[in-house]
């Protein structure tokens, strides 16, 4: 289909973009990287009498590290486009997760266009984003008439494509704190073709104390005496045992109408020692705190298995980085 | 509540193909009902008008892009090339080569946003795996071929590139 007709600027500037929203109202929408407005203008799904595109706001793109060291943070400005996060260094060594996360974002041809802060603001509970930023506990940073103001991750999804940002704010900038040592990043989603949204996803993060060296050496012998690959025999067997999870953060998309986090879970994973028996009595405790809804061609009940199977991937994957 | 009462249209500037086409569009036309009909390039396909079957696919300022999901009006200063630019690379006629050969295309309403989106692959991961190929197409849809013609085409294309191959055909040219 075709879109509607609308009238359509360039914004100059941020405060460019907040007056024309002041003076549109409801009227306006704003364009940033247009992959999801495209599409709803295109269905006729929104119908603005006034684009208002800020994609030209290059003072609102990048990626900068901020803060002294050691209390770092790593802000990206909200028309960062997801290959950008995708392929930066800086991403790659300070926010890992966001890293995996991207090339699970459309295709190629998308990410070259879609923006962080569209996706953030849009907050469609299928994105890979806005579970990454609340796993993280980042903090969204609104700029309004008044001037600019700060809401946590987990705060700014609201629901349903509801966020915390008002109708004249604009979405800047995500700030995110920077690796910790020892910590360790995850993120992975089942989908039925690569692309498409996911019906279920985890980002995960945690932080993991170094197993006891006399479990390492028996897991090691074992490992060798049956035979094994080195490799497999860490991830699948030997490598939970005796190691320590604590700032356990599972933050599940396409469960609810917002990141989900699994703070039972979490609990039980950090509580001690991992062993097959507390990673079954997480799992336990996963299935019995999420509430998922279901979609077209998922029950609730396939989507808190999935859950349990991504996060009983994370905890193997998270032990074997 | 405010109503357009005309369709407001506006004046671009848009180097396509290298060639510079100055034109009056509607804000509301996308990039590829730009091309199609206001710049009489008939190349880039409209399937779904969503950005869910690629076949719209064109590069802006050198990087592929969805040309349904890109207004004419973001186009406006940009640089824009299409299946049909007048310059074909080495990789892009490699590209179209392999296809014919591996018949990589039945009805070919798709090979234009394949070539493309083929293209970008072959320039930035000379090195990817028949996997990573199969993951970089699968935003392109082709109803016709089940897909694996046409990973056995980009297939050839990348072994060619790594063997030096590429090159020796522009000489030919």
């Amino acid at each position: 289909m075709k879109s509607p007709a609308f009238d359509y600027i360039r914004a100059s500037s941020p405060q460019h973009a907040l007056q024309l929203l002041a003076q549109h109202g409801d009227d306006a929408c704003l364009l940033a990287g247009g992959q999801t407005l495209m599409a709803t203008l295109n269905m006729r799904l929104s119908q603005p009498t006034l684009v208002v595109d800020i994609g030209g706001l290059t003072q609102l793109a990048g990626i900068t590290l901020h803060g002294r060291p050691g209390e770092e943070t790593l802000r990206i400005g909200a028309l960062t486009r997801h290959v950008e996060i995708e392929e930066s260094p800086l991403v790659a060594l300070h926010a890992p997760l966001m890293t995996q996360a991207a090339p699970h974002i459309a295709h190629r041809a998308i990410r070259n266009l879609g923006t962080l802060g569209g996706t953030l603001a849009y907050a469609d509970p299928a994105a890979e984003w806005p579970a990454c930023v609340v796993a993280l506990g980042g903090t969204l940073v609104l700029l309004g008439e008044q001037g600019e103001r700060r809401v946590p991750a987990a705060s700014f999804f609201q629901g349903l494509f509801a966020t915390a940002r008002r109708d004249d704010e604009l979405l800047i900038a995500c700030e995110l704190p920077v690796i910790a040592p020892g910590q360790r990043h995850h993120f992975s989603e089942l989908a039925r073709r690569h692309g498409d949204y996911a019906i279920a996803g985890l980002a995960a993060c945690a932080t993991v104390q170094a197993q006891p060296s006399s479990a390492r050496v028996n897991a090691q012998v074992s490992g060798q005496a049956s035979g094994q690959a080195s490799g497999q025999a860490s991830g699948q067997v030997t490598a939970p045992l005796g190691a320590q999870l604590s700032d356990v953060r599972l933050a599940f998309l396409s469960l609810g109408d917002r990141p989900v986090r699994a703070t039972a879970a979490e609990a039980v994973l950090a509580a001690g020692p991992l062993n097959p028996a507390r990673i079954d009595e997480a799992d336990a405790a996963l299935r019995a705190e999420l509430q998922p809804f279901a979609d077209l061609t998922h029950s609730a009940a396939a989507k808190t298995q999935m859950a349990a199977t991504l996060m009983r991937r994370a905890v193997k994957a998270l032990l074997a980085q | 509540m405010h109503t357009p009462t005309d369709i407001p249209s506006t004046r671009v500037s848009v180097i396509v193909n290298g060639q510079t086409l100055v034109r009056q569009v509607e804000c509301r036309k996308h990039l590829v009902d730009f091309l199609r009909e206001d710049c009489g390039l008939k190349g880039s396909h409209l399937g779904c008008e969503h950005g869910v079957c690629g076949a719209c696919t064109v590069r802006l300022d050198g990087q592929i892009v969805r040309g349904c999901l890109v207004l004419a009006v973001q186009a406006d200063g940009r640089q824009v090339d299409t299946v049909e630019t007048t310059t074909p690379s080495p990789a892009l006629r490699a590209l179209q080569d392999a296809f014919i050969e591996h018949n990589a295309l039945q009805c070919g309403y798709c090979t234009p946003g394949m070539l493309m989106a083929a293209l970008d692959l072959v320039e930035r991961r000379p090195d990817a795996s028949r996997e990573q190929v199969r993951e970089w197409m699968s935003g392109n849809y082709c109803r016709c071929t089940g897909y694996q013609s046409i990973v056995d085409a980009v297939c050839t294309v990348l072994e060619l590139q790594k063997a030096g191959g590429l090159k020796a055909q522009e000489a030919r040219a």
